[in-house]
């Protein structure tokens, strides 16, 4: 028996960012130009380039079986190490062994092509994940079950709607079988059922005594499939040990914890692709008077202040997701979901949003605010743990008893009455 | 399923990764072991192109079919172009139909690459299966153009004779000529994305410089050798001889063409091997 999975030595990869296209006119060109960075031809601007070390010197052993969830926030370098581990992208230095077949979720539905069908794709992209054609052979009823699209099989995928092309790719994928299985947040994709069966799938796998190397930003998807985690930050392992300590290590080192007011520009948590456009968030006392609280008793208003400059972008939606202190998402409200919101935000200016009688339970959350174009269909700026707040129990319910822990993210009211009594006690006899 | 003997198979590792590699290293071992991607990935070219064109297969048909009508008319009949003794006509489907397949491979697998790059940057597997899959799958193509010159020959009487079945030959350096260029062409425009611009420019010049209208009998004795160095003047010669039965081609000819398509495709494939650590971080 090999008691290794992976061997990772002294891994580093670097990437050179392009200094040379120096002005920038529009911030369309600002975009354009960060994308390209990222992706320039090393050496190329060899004089006028700056070093961006995605990876830096990670070393790492992955027993076989071992269930690992990788952490770190965006830009920490857990996409590069996959793709390295994957055999996409060439480290810089160093050296990785893998002991077994790889199978990588980097993106499911790789190599699928809308004009063919669904038969055809599922051999398509078998191939492509390196499957013999007999494998697929054997496994194609499977895979057609597991997607659950029966009938559709022999439509062209251009058909299919986003739900069952999901499904489709994930469930060749998740027929690999793989010794090593390696997943970066396919998880967010589908609906709530699908979600069950491909963790349930990623649980076998890991139960058959196969190596799982897990990508989340879900700390509850975490601690609930991985046994054991490594925190990376800036390219290097910061923390390796179960998935619950390196989980609970993650949130508590790289949440920023800004209460009451926040300054958002240069925060931690902007995602890689973002512009810079928000530029504060605030949560404001539910009393209507311009003061900033760090929290709200439950079902009272929670009132946001956002500050922003969009340049000369002109934005119409912005975003706010409430999460978990896990982060799970527990709501999310936006300016497009607003009847009343019409108007466009180009320059500077202030937000406000009032989320009235939150009926959420009593702990500590946190807020992820966006910005962006529904024209476009795109954000242009995504701030993740950009604030954090408290909920304090209140008498929500008017009895004086409030949720317990676990008791679920949400107070809601219900009416109890005895509609039929079988043994009736008289209560006030009952003395 | 027999989980348990998984990791007992493999006391080395199954991958080694690291940057560095050696310069001969073309791992034609797992290039091999995919063969069945090469054949998927052409097949989806075949059937995508089909199901996306609205007469389809009609189209390998008519490119030569019009190229050869022109060729005809401008060439034979207003320039007397020599035909070695044959129809003009035929003597220039003869050549159109190795040249349409190499300009069709070419113009496909030049941004391959470039075209997979979803694929490239997703999913690990030998890159050099993207463009031999795209250098392959004109292959159906000129298929049905053989059968349209079959035809033609039975018009025009001609019996292919013994050399007939040294065409798969020929056949065989069309295929490594267009690999060979492919591979400089598809890795070269991973970074530079000009090459799509260039290549239906270079088809255009190569084809002058390929006896694809004229006989290469026109070519003074003294440029012959340089002219050799076409690769393609030695499968157009080749399969003129095989199908039509002209003057037998020159073997020293052949032999300069073989060497230069064998030198291209070695170094070619070295390069491609080279830069194809780069593709996912630049495409």
């Amino acid at each position: 028996m090999q008691d290794v999975a992976i061997r990772v030595d002294g891994l580093s990869k670097r990437y050179e960012i392009g200094a040379l296209q120096q002005r920038h006119d529009t911030l369309r060109d600002h975009i354009v130009a960060g994308v390209r960075g990222l992706v320039r031809r090393p050496g190329r601007h060899a004089a006028a380039s700056t070093e961006f070390w995605a990876l830096k010197d990670v070393s790492l052993e992955v027993g076989p079986g071992e269930v690992l969830g990788l952490i770190g926030r965006n830009g920490a370098g857990k996409s590069t190490l996959l793709k390295v581990l994957s055999r996409i992208t060439v480290p810089t230095t160093g050296r990785a062994e893998i002991y077994g077949r790889l199978g990588s979720l980097l993106e499911v539905g790789t190599g699928f092509n809308p004009e063919l069908s669904g038969r055809e794709n599922v051999y398509l992209n078998g191939a492509i994940m390196g499957m013999r054609w007999k494998e697929i052979d054997r496994k194609f009823d499977e895979i057609v079950e597991f997607a659950g699209i029966g009938p559709f099989i022999d439509t062209p995928v251009k058909r299919y709607s986003s739900g069952m092309y999901v499904r489709l790719a994930f469930a060749v994928a998740a027929h690999l079988e793989p010794e090593i299985l390696i997943v970066d947040e396919v998880l967010a994709v589908g609906d709530a059922m699908f979600q069950k069966k491909c963790l349930g799938k990623m649980g076998d796998v890991a139960r058959q005594g196969r190596t799982v190397l897990f990508v989340s930003h879900n700390m509850a998807a975490i601690q609930n499939l991985c046994t054991t985690g490594i925190v990376l930050a800036d390219g290097r392992i910061v923390f390796r040990g179960s998935a619950v300590d390196a989980s609970e290590h993650y949130l508590s080192s790289v949440t920023s914890r800004n209460f009451g007011l926040a300054d958002l520009a240069a925060h931690p948590g902007r995602t890689n692709d973002s512009t810079p456009i928000v530029r504060s968030i605030g949560l404001l006392s539910p009393d209507g008077q311009s003061r900033y609280t760090d929290h709200i008793a439950a079902g009272d208003d929670l009132v946001f202040e956002i500050t922003y400059d969009t340049g000369d972008l002109v934005l119409d939606n912005a975003v706010l997701g409430v999460q978990s202190s896990l982060g799970e998402r527990v709501f999310t409200v936006g300016a497009r979901y607003s009847p009343d919101f019409t108007w466009r935000m180009r320059g500077k200016g202030t937000l406000r949003c009032r989320v009235p009688n939150v009926p959420i339970a009593a702990g500590e959350y946190n807020v992820m605010v966006a910005m962006g174009s529904r024209l476009q269909r795109r954000d242009f700026d995504t701030v993740e743990h950009a604030l954090t707040f408290r909920v304090e129990s209140s008498d929500f319910f008017g009895t004086g008893e409030s949720l317990l822990p676990g008791q679920g993210y949400f107070a809601v009211r219900s009416e109890w009455r005895n509609v039929e009594v079988a043994d009736p006690v008289d209560t006030l006899a009952g003395a | 399923m027999s989980e348990s003997s998984v990791y007992a198979l493999s006391r080395k590792p199954t991958a080694v990764i690291q940057p560095a590699r050696g310069f001969l290293d073309l791992d034609l071992v797992s290039l091999y072991r995919s063969w069945e991607l090469v054949y998927f990935l052409a097949w989806r070219d075949v059937k995508v192109r089909y199901k996306q064109t609205a007469i389809g297969v009609a189209w390998a048909v008519i490119q030569p079919v019009v190229t050869m009508l022109l060729f005809t008319l401008l060439f034979s009949r207003l320039s007397n172009v020599p035909s070695d003794g044959v129809p003009y006509p035929i003597f220039a489907f003869a050549a159109l139909l190795p040249w349409t397949y190499f300009s069709q491979a070419i113009g496909r697998s030049g941004t391959s690459l470039v075209n997979n790059a979803g694929l490239v940057t997703k999913v690990y597997f030998p890159r050099l299966a993207i463009p031999i899959a795209a250098v392959l799958a004109p292959l159906v193509d000129f298929v049905v153009t053989l059968a349209i010159l079959m035809l033609m020959m039975a018009y025009y009487r001609i019996v292919p004779g013994w050399p007939f079945f040294v065409l798969p030959l020929f056949l065989l350096m069309c295929v490594a000529t267009a690999l060979a260029a492919s591979l400089w062409l598809s890795a070269l425009c991973v970074r530079y994305r000009d090459v799509a611009v260039v290549i239906p420019f270079l088809l255009q010049v190569w084809m002058y410089a390929s006896p694809v209208a004229y006989p290469a009998s026109v070519i003074p004795e003294r440029w012959r050798a340089l002219y050799s160095l076409n690769p393609m003047a030695g499968v157009i010669d080749g399969f003129r001889w095989a199908l039509l039965g002209t003057d037998m081609p020159d073997w020293r000819m052949m032999g300069i063409s073989g060497v230069a398509v064998a030198v291209l495709l070695f170094v070619g494939a070295i390069y491609f091997r080279q830069t194809e650590q780069t593709f996912a971080d630049v495409v």
